[in-house]
Order: C-alpha cells, then sequence, then structure tokens
C-alpha cells in the first residue's frame, strides 16, 4: 500500500466515523423527544395500572446488565480488529449478537406479557408513550443485530480489509450509543417508575 | 491496518476497567431504589445523576471522546463540537417541553367564549 492511498483511506475512514457520529447525534435527539413525551405522560394512566404495579425490577436490571455485557464484548471485538485477529472478531460478536438476541427476547416477552393482560398501548397515555419510547429503542436494538449479520458475511469471506473495518467502527459506535440510550430507559421509566 | 491504529489506544485493561464501572454505578442506582436508601427529590436526583455518570463512562472508556485531545493536537475535535451541541439542542428540547407542561395551569390563557363558533363564519 503506497502512503498517498493509506492517507486517502485515513481521510475517508475518519469522514465516515464524523458523518456517523453525527448521525448518532442526531439520534440522540429523536430520544430526547420521546423521552420528554413519556415523562409528561407518565402520570395519565386513565385508570389503567401505572409504572410501579406493571415492572418487575429485577428483569429491568437483568435487561440492563446483559446490554452492558454485549457493549463489553462489542469493545474486545476492536482489541481483535487491532491485532488483524478475524477470528476472534468474528467470535466477539457472535457473542455480542447472542447477548443482543437475548436482550430484545426478553423485551419482546415482556412487552407481549403486557399486551395479553390487556395494558397495550391503547390502554393509557403513560402505556403509548412506555411503548414507543422502549420499542424505538427495541427497533433501533433489531437493526443493531440485522447489520451485524449483514456485516459479518464479508468478514467471513473476505477478512478485516480497510472498508470493513470501517464498518465495524460504525457498527460499534451504534451499539454503545444504543447502550448509553438504554441507561437512561432503565433510569427514567423502570428506577423512577418504582418509586 | 495503521488506520484503526491511529483511532484506538485503548487495552483490555481500560476496556475492563470501564465495564467495571459500569455495572458498579447501575447496581448502585437499582439498590439506591430498591432498598430505599434515599427518598423524594433526593432519590430521583441520585439515580439521574447516576445515569449521567454512567453515560460519561460509557464515553470516554468505550466510544474513546475526548480521546483526540489525548495527544496535545486537537485532531478530530469535531466529534466533541458536534456533542455539546446535541445536548444543547437537548436540553432546550426536554426542559423545555417539561417546563411547559408541567406550569401549564398557570400559562393557560384565560376560557374563550366557545358559546357560539359558528356565527363568526355566518
Amino acid at each position: 500500500m503506497t502512503a498517498v492511498h493509506e492517507k486517502h483511506l485515513e481521510e475517508t475512514y475518519s469522514k465516515t466515523v464524523f458523518g456517523f457520529w453525527s448521525y448518532l447525534m442526531t439520534d440522540c435527539i429523536l430520544f430526547g423527544t420521546l423521552f420528554a413525551t413519556y415523562l409528561v405522560l407518565h402520570n395519565n394512566t386513565f385508570g389503567g395500572p401505572n409504572a410501579k404495579e406493571l415492572f418487575s425490577m429485577p428483569f429491568a436490571l437483568t435487561e440492563t446488565l446483559i446490554l452492558l455485557t454485549s457493549s463489553f464484548t462489542c469493545t474486545l471485538s476492536k482489541l481483535a480488529a487491532y491485532r488483524g485477529d478475524k477470528n476472534k472478531v468474528i467470535a466477539w460478536f457472535a457473542v455480542t449478537f447472542l447477548l443482543g438476541l437475548a436482550f430484545i427476547a426478553m423485551e419482546f416477552n415482556e412487552f407481549s406479557h403486557l399486551v395479553h393482560e390487556g395494558n397495550s398501548w391503547r390502554r393509557s397515555g403513560f402505556l403509548t408513550a412506555f411503548f414507543t419510547l422502549v420499542a424505538t429503542h427495541g427497533l433501533h436494538i433489531s437493526t443493531g443485530l440485522l447489520w451485524m449479520i449483514i456485516l459479518m458475511i464479508p468478514v467471513c469471506r473476505h477478512g478485516l480489509t480497510p472498508v470493513s473495518l470501517k464498518r465495524l467502527t460504525c457498527l460499534r459506535m451504534f451499539w454503545h450509543f444504543l447502550d448509553i440510550v438504554w441507561i437512561f430507559i432503565f433510569t427514567i421509566v423502570y428506577l423512577m417508575g418504582a418509586l | 491496518m495503521r488506520i484503526i491504529r491511529t483511532e484506538d489506544k485503548g487495552t483490555g485493561k481500560f476496556y475492563l476497567l470501564g465495564f467495571f464501572l459500569c455495572i458498579v454505578l447501575t447496581l448502585a442506582a437499582y439498590f439506591l431504589v430498591v432498598e430505599k436508601l434515599l427518598s423524594g427529590m433526593t432519590l430521583i436526583l441520585a439515580i439521574l445523576g447516576l445515569g449521567v455518570i454512567q453515560m460519561a463512562v460509557q464515553l470516554v472508556f468505550f466510544m474513546h471522546l475526548g480521546s483526540e485531545y489525548a495527544d496535545g493536537k486537537a485532531k478530530h475535535h469535531w466529534n466533541f463540537l458536534m456533542f455539546f451541541f446535541m445536548i444543547m439542542v437537548l436540553v432546550i428540547i426536554v426542559f423545555g417541553s417539561l417546563w411547559i407542561m408541567y406550569t401549564l395551569n398557570y400559562r393557560e390563557m384565560p376560557p374563550m367564549d366557545m358559546s357560539h363558533p359558528m356565527e363568526t363564519h355566518g
């Protein structure tokens, strides 16, 4: 690889990462508006159950710890990428994927449980805001899982090329971002709901 | 693979420390609530504070925000700038909305006379 070529790659790399960072920042604002909506509506239960009656604290804590661990394993894939160890990168992403899948399965379970008991988003303003906020996060997680599968195919086939490394960095940023959003869902929806 | 070397300076120990801090902060917030160690507004402020600290920990340890300053030459300071702009917009949207909505009673206009709404068009 010539020096000029490498310089060019480095420039595209930092531009892409910055562009992706900008996207994440605007996504923060999307979540911010949903949080504001939730905080405004969380007392409007319309005679239905409130957060304290609906949510189980150990369940929410387990979800949080799973997502936190997945964020950590995702970071470990970076160390493997740094050494150029393709198999380790795939292995760590596989662990991250499984933890993410466990998280989304738990959330789906919680949602279906709520809907089954008649506490769907139609029940009250509080539940509408809750489902909108938490399901938007869940959709992001699902997108992240899909993205992991799609990215692992070229990594398996062609190894760690500069292009795939760049995409892996974006995916990692996305995953950490979702973890940060979840901390606030955990704090504001579950912990403050239990008061 | 020089490209990623310029970007990532973390080591395994560094990430492990970040992970450990996040777990501790999460458990601290959880037990503050479950064991009712504080009450009322103090508790809400405490868990929100722990949430913000954990956000900072994740940004520094996992997303490397601010590490562009570490070697003295502020290379990608746009990330930082973008972040602060986002925080500013977020604070305006969230606190602005909450301020308006929670003080709505004081800010409402006196009720208008709605008895003959159609007559104005006739």
